[in-house]
């Protein structure tokens, strides 16, 4: 049995989740991790996914982030999320919202020279419609 | 000199109005429970954020090549002044005491051949500095249709100034909003949020002196955490503001609401007298008739 580690879910509104884990996957912007206690120290940010945690009282919980951090120190790991809901609570409504929010980058960077933003708002775009049927019942 | 009628409309209408200022004391300190609640559960992100930042501006710390976001544009010719103030009236200085600091600074800093813009959140502030500085105002981010101020505002408003930025507008930028400390205590305060002042972690050497890896690298991670500490910065801002305007206006109208007492117990007191005085002149005047016969 792996030691537990304090995780926290934070979002710019309100604290999402802070308690004590065994581990945590987060989709890092190079690929989704799975952390355990004793992690080395990292600062990665996120692609929009879903962070899962296997917490030591209440099972798994997920929850659908976009755009943050996650800080892993020896005194715990921290999902800084710009925007965070917890799996029950995601909806046909959120997810149009999100492919909303993305098309409108899209097209905030559309006339731009910035390719970098353009690309990743397109990959979020993909991503979305990729996720939701994976995550929504028909 | 008003008449027992006069008198008597008047008690009626400041009874009206006290009635009017007590329930918006009632509502204020609803709101102000609410702004409250959604500036504490603000906190933890924003402390995060700060302690982030901190670490990874250390470890990027001078080196050439830091991003503008955090090393400023070298120079500080033009400033852009961010000034977020309420919709609505009636919550005593709260408006006044920010536009004021706003003030002293443009002055201040145009005194020292400086270019300044202004940009108002809330249509209060920008209508007390507009008789100054109408020329050097940006349109107004109005507000006025939010109900509970959310992060998408702040996202928003720090898009704009990010654009702003990117195009070369201005170098540096400071935020003006109010700290809310109590009820009866709003600190009008100056915050310069690009470049950021990094705080000093919290005195803690060996956390800010973790050897982090950094995925991807640290270059990339400030480039996109730069821009969100500014919108957190803002909408912090945002509900400090709220809270402090609600917290400015209970106590404000806790005034009125006082006042008014008063003036009712006044104006009573001159209206019995006025007709007791009434009552006796009648009376002299029936008993010196019946004299006179």
């Amino acid at each position: 049995m792996a030691d537990d580690f304090t995780f926290e879910l934070v979002s710019p509104e309100t604290l999402l989740l802070s308690g004590e884990v065994d581990i945590v996957t987060v989709p890092g912007a190079e690929g989704d991790m799975g952390i355990m206690s004793n992690h080395a120290p990292l600062m990665t940010s996120l692609r929009p996914g879903m962070v899962s945690v296997n917490m030591k009282e209440g099972g798994e919980q997920s929850f659908f982030v976009r755009g943050g951090f996650a800080d892993i120190s020896p005194a715990g790991v921290t999902v800084l999320a710009e925007f965070a809901v917890p799996k029950a609570e995601l909806t046909k409504e959120v997810f149009a919202e999100q492919k909303r929010l993305a098309q409108e980058e899209i097209d905030a960077h559309a006339e731009g020279t910035d390719e970098d933003k353009k690309a990743n708002a397109r990959a979020f775009l993909d991503q979305l419609n990729h996720m939701e049927p994976t995550l929504l019942p028909a | 000199m008003a008449s027992l009628k006069d008198l008597r409309n008047r008690i009626a209408s400041v009874k009206a109005t006290q009635k009017i200022t007590k329930a918006m004391q009632m509502v204020a300190a609803a709101k102000l429970r609410r702004a409250q609640s959604a500036a504490e559960a603000a906190r933890p992100y924003s402390q995060r954020m700060d302690v982030v930042m901190a670490n990874i501006a250390t470890a990027v710390g001078d080196s050439e090549g830091a991003p503008k976001l955090l090393a400023g544009t070298g120079s500080d010719k033009v400033h852009l002044l961010l000034v977020a103030t309420a919709e609505r009236g009636l919550c005593g200085g709260f408006n006044s005491s920010i536009a004021k600091l706003a003030r002293v600074k443009a002055r201040e800093l145009m005194a020292s051949g400086k270019e300044v813009k202004i940009l108002c959140v809330g249509k209060k502030g920008a209508d007390v500095l507009r008789s100054e500085f109408d020329a050097i105002m940006l349109p107004i981010v109005d507000l006025r249709e939010v109900k509970h101020v959310g992060y998408i505002n702040a996202s928003d408003i720090a898009k704009q100034v990010l654009s702003m930025f990117d195009k070369e507008e201005f170098d540096v930028a400071t935020l003006f909003y109010s700290e809310f400390q109590s009820v009866i205590s709003q600190i009008p305060t100056a915050q310069q949020i690009i470049p950021p002042q990094i705080a000093d972690v919290e005195g803690d050497a060996d956390s800010a002196a973790t050897l982090y890896d950094y995925e991807p690298d640290e270059n990339e991670i400030l480039a996109d955490l730069l821009p969100r500490n500014v919108a957190v910065q803002i909408f912090r801002a945002l509900l400090e503001n709220a809270a402090s305007e609600q917290g400015a206006r209970m106590s404000a109208m806790d005034n009125a609401t006082r006042n008014a007492g008063e003036m009712i117990d006044k104006l009573t007191q001159t209206f019995n007298r006025r007709r007791q005085a009434q009552i006796t002149t009648e009376l002299i005047e029936i008993i010196a008739g019946a004299e006179a016969l």
